[in-house]
């Protein structure tokens, strides 16, 4: 891969960091006085998700990570690896392991689209789409045209994730679900 | 390209802003007797300074440098006999691009014979509290602001303790960035800067190693401080002063200091300025000089956070 210079950096850009995939979050020009010039960079590790802060000397330089984002279709899992195939037409399949799964795992669907990030081919990490449509599986009963108290429950959706919901939801209902909060959004 | 690239980076009330504060500038120092000179932008020259990198033209044969500063004219013209003087124009820094730094910007840059360094601080309050409106002025030596904004003496402390101090604010360098002395007093400073918060802020007092072109002193207790100030207005530097040094020989073993800086770091340094030398063995009085950063100061009158902004054309849309 190719190495970037500190004036390369740029949002978005894939680098290697302590052997880590990064994704380039900020980079801030330093120049304190008459004194050497700094890049103060904000990275996020693709690995965990984790935000690292490093200041480097202006100048140095860091290597590229060969790292892409593939929309793939969620298969099946047998216990050991979650299966994905590409949506491209190619049928190719890939499989990953419970390590990279954990931000994606309750929100697992079947046929639905899942952005998965390879690094060197290999996945790193599984991101389900900001919105999913789940069936409600559990949920005390509902308490019918109450839409206005404002009071909520939990209910188990298909996936087993447990999400807050309103009064009037009974099992079988299918709801609108943004997966980065894990909050009802509505009835679908 | 985008399909607003052509326009001006900053907005037609910024353009309007600047050229008013441009003429109330020229006007203060017509009111204060300074005389308004120009100097080239191409020299022969140009600063030894590790810090400061200058672009290099190619004419044919000849190779010219797009000035940092006209520093070193304006001294050659006091030397000459000029009286005090001022240039308001256009100066290059290669490399620095950022928030806060554009490779091209105007600076506001005057001499002042006979004044010492409180006098051209007293001038450069009433400059900023003509454009800026009146305010406070805060006055801390460079080791007040390091253990106000850090906990730490940047004459006392040993390396390893500024080293941890650094790391205990939370900034951790990059393992191949092999920081010296005067790096980690530099980011300890960027750190304190932010610390004490806004404000109009004038430090005073360096260590002598970051003299540049100011004249040493040893002060009450005894340290060896260079006489020079920064001006930070709401974490932002403004301005850097100097009482000027006027011995051309400690100034050629300073140019010679930087350039072997300059090898060990395998950067390729530009020859000392004979004639500035020439100049100040011919006589430079004593005198003060300050350079102020005036596209800074249009982003703190105008309240936007991006130098490009505050001037017409950023390097972006150059």
């Amino acid at each position: 891969m190719a190495f970037y210079s500190t004036s390369e950096f740029k949002p978005g850009m894939k680098v290697l960091l302590d052997g880590a995939p990064c994704s380039i979050v900020e980079n801030e020009f330093v120049k304190p006085g008459k004194g050497q010039a700094f890049n103060r960079v904000r990275l996020r590790n693709l690995q965990n998700g984790r935000m690292w802060e490093r200041t480097f000397k202006s100048g140095e330089s860091l290597e590229g990570a060969d790292v892409v984002d593939m929309d793939m279709e969620y298969l099946y899992t047998d216990g050991e690896f979650w299966h994905f195939m590409k949506t491209d037409g190619s049928f190719e399949q890939l499989a990953a392991g419970e390590d990279v799964m954990s931000a994606a795992k309750e929100w697992l669907k079947e046929q639905e689209s899942y952005i998965v990030t390879l690094w060197n081919d290999v996945p790193i990490a599984v991101t389900p789409p900001n919105f999913i449509i789940l069936e409600v599986v559990e949920t005390d009963p509902g308490i019918k045209g109450d839409t206005a108290t404002g009071g909520t429950k939990p209910a188990k959706v298909s996936t087993g994730a447990v999400v807050k919901v309103p009064l009037f939801i009974s099992v079988g209902d299918v709801l609108k679900i943004d997966t980065r909060t894990g909050a009802y959004v509505s009835r679908a | 390209m985008r399909d607003d690239d052509w326009r001006p980076t900053c907005s037609i009330d910024a353009l309007i802003e600047r050229a008013q504060t441009l003429a109330a500038i020229r006007g203060f120092f017509a009111q204060r007797g300074v005389l308004e000179v120009d100097t080239p932008v191409l020299s022969a020259t140009t600063v030894t300074e590790p810090a400061i990198e200058s672009f290099s033209v190619v004419d044919g044969s000849e190779r010219w440098y797009l000035q940092t500063s006209p520093e070193y004219q304006m001294k050659r013209m006091i030397a000459a006999g000029a009286p005090s003087i001022v240039r308001i124009g256009p100066v290059f820094r290669a490399e620095e691009s950022g928030r806060l730094h554009n490779p091209e910007f105007t600076m506001v840059e005057w001499y002042r014979l006979g004044f010492d360094l409180a006098q051209l601080i007293g001038e450069v309050e009433a400059l900023l509290d003509l454009v800026l409106g009146k305010s406070g002025y805060r006055h801390l030596t460079y080791r007040q602001l390091l253990d106000e904004g850090a906990g730490v003496d940047p004459f006392a402390d040993s390396n390893a303790e500024l080293n941890e101090a650094l790391t205990g604010l939370g900034v951790e360098l990059s393992p191949n960035a092999s920081a010296s002395r005067r790096d980690i007093l530099d980011l300890l400073v960027a750190h304190a800067i932010d610390a004490i918060g806004d404000g109009r802020v004038f430090i005073t007092d360096y260590p002598e190693d970051q003299a540049a072109l100011a004249r040493i002193e040893t002060d009450a207790e005894g340290r060896r401080v260079a006489k020079r100030f920064e001006l930070i207005v709401d974490g932002i530097e403004i301005a850097n002063g100097y009482d000027e040094l006027v011995d051309a020989d400690v100034l050629a073993r300073r140019m010679s200091e930087d350039q072997s800086i300059r090898a060990r770091a395998g950067r390729s340094g530009p020859a000392a300025d004979e004639r500035l030398l020439a100049a100040m063995r011919s006589g430079l009085p004593s005198c003060s000089g300050v350079a102020l950063g005036f596209d800074r100061l249009m982003m703190l009158k105008l309240g936007v956070a991006r130098i490009d902004a505050a001037m017409p054309f950023g390097i972006s849309r150059a």
